[in-house]
């Protein structure tokens, strides 16, 4: 029976040679996007980025100018959005990994995040429109924008933090309980300490995912155009997704303005890229501890 | 002896307590959840006293600021379904194929590489992607196929399964990682190739997990927002044509908010549009979650 | 009977990294004859055995020396074909590891991967198998099952079953009883008795009295280096050397 297979035996090489292909070319396709993306926006983009493009608001109807309120905005939108998730985030996590028992409760609960996590963009903002902006009475302002990016960061963080702390070594945890400490004390003197690393990891990727977002401060913070720099949070506020969108489609001089396009989605991208590279190093650095 | 009994007690209530603190506040999550339904709902169903839930679905005609007024997202609805299937035909096995040659082929020097790369993907903004494809691709595409605009439905699609391939990557990539090696050993201990045991062994094993992954890609797909914004064209049509331009819901939501009167019609009816879509991704999300529970992954065997 | 040697290991070395798992081995293994490797975890032992079947190709970081002839072809050879190597040479692991199909599927997977197509010889040499493995009586009603279902005996069974369906030259068993209760490990004990008519079997154990009961010739491992092999009545009656009877009095530290 196994004698004459040598045939069978190189069509089965043969195979293994063609998909094995296939595998290394889609890898190598989605490597070619990344980089034509890359190689588009700095080849156009890096021109627009000086001093005064960083440093100084935008002039003449938006045509000529800098954008420092979109930079400032994005920051402050997006640490109000990490400084209201984290918290909750992070109080989840615990309570889902270190409290909850196997059961109908914890099911719902993480059916909750799982869906939550699912929720398009756009829905955020109309939830934001009508919850926070409306229903609070907050108006458009940093503050509605800022929570509404904290809910959709929320499931991002809680993620994060689990994961760190399903990596802590179990053993840890019974020497401190086998010591008389209460859980709380365990969890709060051994667990945290050593999933901190994670959980900071876990709030990056969370900063870098509010600040590249779109559809959910359009209707909640964002604003074509203010002159002044916000002073309260309740200021509407420029953004840098926003003012892409709004220079690509909607400006003036769509065309005479390209280069101001381009040099904003680079700094967009360098902002948020440059988080999630944080996160990643880091991440790995950590990894090779261990 | 008296004592230690008493501060047993206290310790015990404060255990409790701390407890209790942290169980509501996981319940935020779900709790936000049930508020963005009653608040979607809220403001979107008052647009039912003037079109019946029929003709809203299955309306051919989106004229939201006609005298008087279309509001039938039919079209919207096909436009969302055709980006996302169009997006997963490319998507889907790019991304499966990409997560074996992570799991099973790559090198781990190679893998040390290509790794953050579908991170990277992942993290772009998705303005940044809709900016790419409007000012590169769409003349490319114009050009090359000799079609009127190049912001149309292949464009959105070409887009959105570059958004969805690192979710279908990375989820399928654990999915396949966790098979246990005893059952890959097993199986090339008998003499199959690689492939062989990638087909035969790890690929049903992993099903389940490629399967929630997929459908996630999707979902992800049908709720992106930019991309179909500022790319798939914007006309209200059924589409025809792979390069027609389309209208799915999300861009209909975000670019016609603006400027609706504050509770008017086409308000009410941007919300119902979005209760429509939510329920679209809640359906996937649960799909997926589904999926992922009956169809657990089978591991090593246990004794 | 005349003996005919089958593997022959050459001055053989294998690294994992830097690390130097095993250290100039040599050792004869004969045809229809079960060879025991013993000797203190971490001494080697798996190392070895899967040299055997190349299954450390599969560590990227892992390098082997010397040479392994069986039926005096070198399979250390890179110019090996691993695939057709590992179908002649079956393996048993130490944990079952059936796979997540029926019984009937597992047995038939290592034929059907290997291009069989005949149905009725597919049917008629998965039920031998099984029967070889002394497990037909226990299955033969639920062959369509899935194997997940059975007892970690039986599981183990059909992995033997499993390994011997492609019809190998040699079967390797690493450590095949060690997750198993004292009856089902009697009749893998019994089983290999049987088995060696047909194959030739090298088998990891870390039970003496298993060693001694199956085994023809007994090698004894320590810190990666080949000790003491001789014919297994001897190594248990009149070590050679004093490492060897202090292990296998269990006087080892
Ligand atoms: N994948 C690996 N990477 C690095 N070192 C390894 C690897 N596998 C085994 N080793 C090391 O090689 C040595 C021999 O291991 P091996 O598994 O062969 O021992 P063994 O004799 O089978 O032990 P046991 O009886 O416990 O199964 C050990 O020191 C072990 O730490
Ligand atoms: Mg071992």
């Amino acid at each position: 029976m196994y004698k004459n297979l040598n045939r069978t035996q190189k069509r089965r090489k043969l195979s293994q040679f063609i998909m094995f292909g296939f595998f290394r070319v889609s890898a190598a396709i989605n490597g070619i996007a990344l980089l034509i993306i890359f190689y588009f926006l700095v080849a156009r983009g890096w021109r627009a980025i000086t001093w005064t493009f960083l440093t100084q608001p935008p002039m003449d109807s938006m045509t000529r100018g800098g954008i420092l309120p979109c930079i400032i905005g994005t920051v402050c939108l997006s640490l109000g959005a990490i400084i209201a998730a984290l918290p909750i985030g992070v109080a989840s996590a615990i309570y889902l990994n270190e409290y909850a028992f196997q059961g109908r409760a914890l099911r719902i609960i993480r059916l909750g995040i799982n869906n939550l996590a699912g929720v398009p963009s756009v829905v955020f903002g109309l939830f934001g429109l009508a919850f926070f902006v409306v229903y609070l009475k907050m108006g458009v302002s940093i503050l509605a924008g800022a929570l509404t990016l904290g809910v959709l960061t929320l499931p991002v963080i809680i993620g994060a933090t689990e994961e760190a702390l399903r990596a802590v070594p179990e053993t840890y945890r019974e020497a401190s309980l086998g010591l008389g400490a209460t859980k709380w004390q365990t969890i709060y003197r051994v667990v945290l300490p050593t999933a901190l690393p994670g959980i900071l990891t876990g709030g990056i990727l969370g900063l870098s995912r509010a600040a590249g977002e779109t559809a959910p401060i359009m209707f909640t913070a964002a604003v074509f155009f203010t002159p002044s720099l916000p002073s309260s949070i309740f200021d509407e506020i420029m953004a840098l997704p926003y003012h892409i969108y709004v220079l690509a489609t909607a400006g003036t001089e769509i065309e005479a303005t390209r280069h101001l396009q381009y040099g904003t989605a680079l700094v967009l991208i360098v902002l948020v890229l440059g988080l999630n590279l944080m996160a990643i190093i880091y991440r790995a650095r950590l990894q090779k501890r261990q | 002896m008296e004592k230690s009994s008493h501060t047993g007690k206290s310790r015990y209530r404060t255990e409790k307590i701390i407890r209790i603190t942290f169980f509501c506040i996981s319940l935020a999550s779900i709790a936000t959840l049930a508020l963005i339904t009653i608040f979607l709902f809220m403001e979107g169903l008052p647009i039912f006293k003037e079109v019946s839930v029929k003709d809203f679905v299955f309306g051919q005609y989106w004229y939201p600021t006609d005298e008087p007024p279309d509001f039938g997202i039919f079209p919207l609805i096909i436009g969302s379904l055709s980006v996302t299937g169009v997006s997963s035909l490319i998507s889907i096995p790019l991304g499966v194929l990409t997560a074996l040659y992570l799991a099973e082929s790559a090198s781990a020097s190679v893998r040390q590489w290509v790794k953050p790369v579908v991170e990277l993907m992942a993290a772009l903004p998705s303005v940044v992607i809709g900016f790419f494809g409007m000012v590169i691709i769409a003349p490319f595409l114009q050009e090359v196929f000799d079609v009127p605009t190049g912001l149309n439905l292949f464009n959105a699609s070409l887009m959105l399964a570059f958004m969805s391939i690192p979710t279908i990557c990375s989820i399928s990539e654990d999915a396949i990682f966790s098979v246990p090696t005893e059952l890959k050993e097993a199986s090339l201990a008998l003499g199959a190739t690689k492939w062989e045991t990638i087909s035969r062994v790890i690929l049903p094993a992993s099903l389940s997990g490629i399967t929630t992954a997929i459908i996630l890609g999707m979902s992800r797909a049908i709720g992106e927002t930019m991309v179909v914004l500022m790319v798939a064209g914007g006309a209200a049509i059924v589409p025809t044509s792979l390069f027609d331009p389309v209208r799915p819901m999300p861009a209909s939501i975000a670019a016609e908010m603006a400027e609706a009167p504050f509770r008017g019609d086409h308000y009410h009816a941007l919300f119902a549009t979005a209760v429509v879509l939510f329920l679209f991704t809640l359906l996937f999300n649960l799909a997926a979650d589904h999926i992922s529970h009956k169809y657990k992954q089978v591991g090593a065997s246990t004794l | 009977m005349e003996k005919s040697l089958k593997i022959a290991i050459k001055e053989l070395n294998f690294f994992y990294r830097d690390f130097k798992a095993l250290t100039d081995i040599s050792l004869d293994v004969y045809a229809h004859e079960v060879t025991a490797l013993i000797g203190p975890s971490g001494c080697g032992k798996s190392t070895m055995l899967r040299c055997l079947n190349r299954m450390n190709d599969l560590i990227p970081y892992s390098r082997v020396e010397g040479r392994i002839l069986l039926n005096e072809q070198n399979i250390c050879d890179p110019d090996v074909d691993v695939v057709s190597l590992r179908r002649r040479i079956g393996m048993v692991f130490q944990k079952p590891n059936p796979f997540p199909k029926s019984i009937f599927e597992n047995v038939a997977y290592g034929m059907r991967v290997n291009g069989i197509k005949d149905k009725a010889y597919i049917a008629q040499q998965v039920e031998t198998s099984i029967k070889a493995a002394a497990l037909w009586d226990e299955v033969k009603d639920r062959i369509h099952e899935s194997a997940l279902g059975l007892s970690g005996g039986q599981q183990q069974r059909l992995c033997i079953a499993r390994a011997m369906a492609v019809k190998p030259d040699v079967l390797l068993m690493d450590e095949p009883c060690s997750a198993l209760d004292p009856i089902a490990t009697q009749k893998i004990e019994e089983l290999i008795h049987q088995l060696k008519k047909t194959y030739t079997i090298i088998i990891v154990t870390h039970n003496m009295q298993q060693a001694a009961r199956v085994s023809d010739i007994t090698a004894f491992f320590y810190l990666g280096k080949l000790i003491e092999t001789d014919v297994t009545d001897t190594i248990f009656t009149r070590p050679k050397l004093k490492q060897t009877e202090d292990y296998i009095t269990g006087r080892f530290g």
